[in-house]
């Protein structure tokens, strides 16, 4: 394998966590809710994935565990933003101590356990193909799922009836709801979704990204996601080739560090960070791209009058 | 067969209605329901888990409190807690999110830090106050930057504070690992120990100290400010009614960079009184989480700063306990992050009940408002 397939493949296998938390996020603010809890939900996935993994030897098992993970974690939120109708800002904030206190209670019994990795697919010939038969055929099967999510989200946004009832509970709840949609199952359907995805994102990182479990794991990845959505200005397409960069900027940092270039490890460990709000303040200063996308409802509840 | 059914089928449903007035008895019933709460989900929790749920309960809750020494290791714990608290309460109160305490308090210990480390020899009561005034200025002026992204260039200061946190933290860990490394300790990640007029005035059996003092006063400082004066209103007013704030001259800009501000100096200050006061030097773990659970301790106190000393000391409980409980009954000591964040939560879910009255309806078409208040 070249180095250039290599350095690649570590790209994609850092990206792809980013962009399976985010597009999930991205379809819960398109209905107007804003789900800050999105580390919390992660570092659950994280947890169960692993621990279903290693208790019953599947890596499948865990994926699926760990998307239950996150479906139950992101409805405690739902529970509370859209029912008890509290602040998203706050309650969000609430999921994530929540999820990284649990997660590590969880957790306690598995540190330093061996996990089970998730198997690259391997399709005979086309993934022994010379230069990109690893990269196009060669990747974990997670890689997929997330890509075709992404397609399948820009797809049901823009060109399904679904999709614009989404959006219109987005754009307008007291609208949608004069309409005689059901806004707030609405709302509590696209945060299941992204409560999914999060637990995917973190099943990710305990059963491809370091198949084992490590306190905290997610190291800000959930916090990167959101600001990745705000990034892409609410446009799945965007958001991939987002994701894809911020997880270029992480692998220039490992590598950089790697190679033992002259400049202090905590440096390249803070670039994608450092990334993060460079990439906020550019996306910001342009109102007219961040403003037209922006679902109009966003973090505002909706309490239906009867 | 339908029609038993029917009859079965329950007629009434339970909803949220909006009181006509916030109520003021669930103002402060609500953070009490929220404890009873997670003390029981926590009962459940260890019962679950094969522990003794009361033992484990006694042991968290109120052994912390049974014996001088570890009221002292409470009290001490709580210092930090409320001074970022207070600090947080006033932002949140005015809508202004900043949750990079961490990273504040980071860096206000860092430039504290200056003068033990850079001008070790410089002993004076002054050094002291210069280090409190450094170690303010610093977390003041790093909780500026998310200030200023967010007023001149519109980017959410949530997420800009947060990704700060982790950047301080990294600048920490380059701080005692390079340059402000001890040159006799040993090669361990550690900066000198302060000595002398650079460590704070210390009593008791040698871990309460002067910045409890601090906390105290700054609690009551600002409940003074937010109860009687102009300052005070007018960040209720920017909070509660921005758009009423316009129309009465408060700009919501200035608003911005004095929460920022004050909250950053002050989460500066308790990392300065950290590590110059329990920790006495640098090293790349100087804080608990207190700048996270300084968030919980601000909502748990109503965000009111009087409340804000209650709450500090009940979560400094939590993280005691949880030590006490790991030591005892062997349960890892992440149960005390566990109950933090379940707290919060139950004070979210309890604080509905102040904005909202649960009332029983009836679903039957005929009936049509007979329905009781609960």
């Amino acid at each position: 394998m070249s180095p250039y397939e290599a350095i690649l493949l570590t790209i994609i296998t850092a990206s792809t966590p980013l962009l399976l938390a985010a597009i999930g996020e991205l379809v819960v603010e398109r209905s107007g809710v804003l789900n800050l809890g999105i580390e919390g939900m992660m570092v659950m996935g994280a947890v169960c994935g692993f621990a279903a993994a290693h208790v019953t030897g599947s890596a499948w098992l865990g994926v699926i565990a760990a998307t239950f993970a996150g479906i139950a974690t992101s409805l405690l939120f739902g529970l509370l933003t859209q029912t008890l109708m509290t602040n998203q800002v706050a309650t969000g904030l609430a999921i994530t101590l929540l999820g990284l206190g649990l997660s590590g209670l969880i957790g306690s019994g598995f540190v330093g356990l061996p996990g089970v990795k998730l198997a690259n697919v391997s399709i005979p010939w086309l993934s022994d193909l010379p230069y990109v038969g690893r990269l196009i055929f060669g990747q974990d099967p997670l890689v997929y799922v997330s890509i075709a999510l992404t397609a399948a989200v820009a797809y049901t946004l823009n060109h399904t009836r679904m999709g614009l009832i989404i959006r219109a509970v987005g754009q307008n709840h007291a609208s949608a709801h004069a309409l005689g949609y059901r806004v707030v199952a609405v709302r509590y359907a696209c945060i299941a979704f992204g409560g999914a995805t999060s637990g995917l994102a973190g099943a990710y990182l305990s059963l491809v990204y370091t198949p084992q479990w490590i306190e905290n794991m997610t190291a800000g990845r959930g916090w990167i996601a959101l600001a990745l959505v705000v990034f892409s200005t609410w446009l799945p397409g965007r958001l991939a080739a987002g994701a894809y960069l911020f997880g270029g900027v992480w692998i220039l940092g490992l590598y950089a560090q790697g190679m033992g270039v002259g400049i202090p490890s905590q440096l390249l460990s803070s670039l994608p960070y450092v990334a993060t709000i460079l990439a906020l303040v550019i996306i910001s200063t342009n109102r007219r791209l961040s403003l037209i996308n922006t679902p109009a409802s966003l973090g505002q509840g909706f309490v239906p009058d009867r | 067969m339908n029609k038993l059914r029917k009859q079965l089928e329950l007629n009434v449903q339970l909803i949220l209605e909006k009181r006509p007035q916030s109520s003021g008895l669930m103002n402060l019933f609500s953070p009490l329901l929220a404890i009873v709460l997670t003390v029981v989900v926590g009962g459940l929790i260890f019962a679950a888990m094969g522990k003794p749920p009361l033992t484990a309960l006694y042991l968290y809750f109120i052994d912390p409190l049974t014996s001088w020494w570890s009221v002292e290791e409470v009290l001490v714990k709580a210092g930090p807690l409320v001074l970022i608290g207070v600090g947080l309460a006033v932002c949140f109160k005015a809508n202004v999110w900043n949750i990079g305490a961490e990273g504040q308090l980071t860096v206000g210990a860092l430039m504290g830090a200056i003068i033990p480390i850079l001008w070790g020899e410089w002993q004076s009561p002054f050094a002291l106050v210069a280090m409190l005034c450094l170690g303010a200025l610093g977390g003041a002026l790093f909780a500026l930057i998310p200030a200023w992204l967010k007023t001149h260039f519109g980017v959410n200061e949530i997420l800009t504070s947060l990704m700060l946190v982790y950047i301080a933290q990294l600048l920490l860990d380059w701080f005692v690992r390079g340059p402000w490394k001890d040159p006799n300790g040993y090669n361990f990640p550690k900066s000198v120990s302060f000595e002398g007029w650079h460590l704070l005035p210390m009593w008791g059996d040698g871990r309460m100290h002067f910045g409890l003092v601090v906390s105290l006063v700054a609690a009551l400082v600002l409940f003074w400010i937010m109860r009687h004066t102009l300052k005070g209103f007018e960040i209720n007013v920017v909070g509660s009614a921005p758009r009423a704030g316009a129309f009465a001259g408060f700009s919501q800009t200035k608003m911005v960079w004095f929460c920022f501000a004050l909250s950053g100096g002050l989460a500066g200050l308790a990392g300065l009184i950290e590590v110059a006061g329990p920790i006495g030097q640098l090293q790349p773990q100087i804080s608990p989480n207190y700048g996270f659970t300084a968030i919980i301790v601000a909502f748990l106190g109503r965000l009111n700063p009087l409340g804000v000393i209650f709450a500090g000391i009940l979560l400094a409980i939590s993280y005691i306990g949880g030590e006490g409980i790991q030591i005892e009954l062997g349960i890892s000591s992440k149960i005390t992050q566990m109950f933090q964040g379940m707290l919060l939560f139950f004070i979210l879910m309890c604080d509905t009940l102040i904005l909202y009255r649960l009332k029983w309806i009836s679903t039957k078409p005929n009936q049509s408002t007979t329905g009781h208040a609960s």
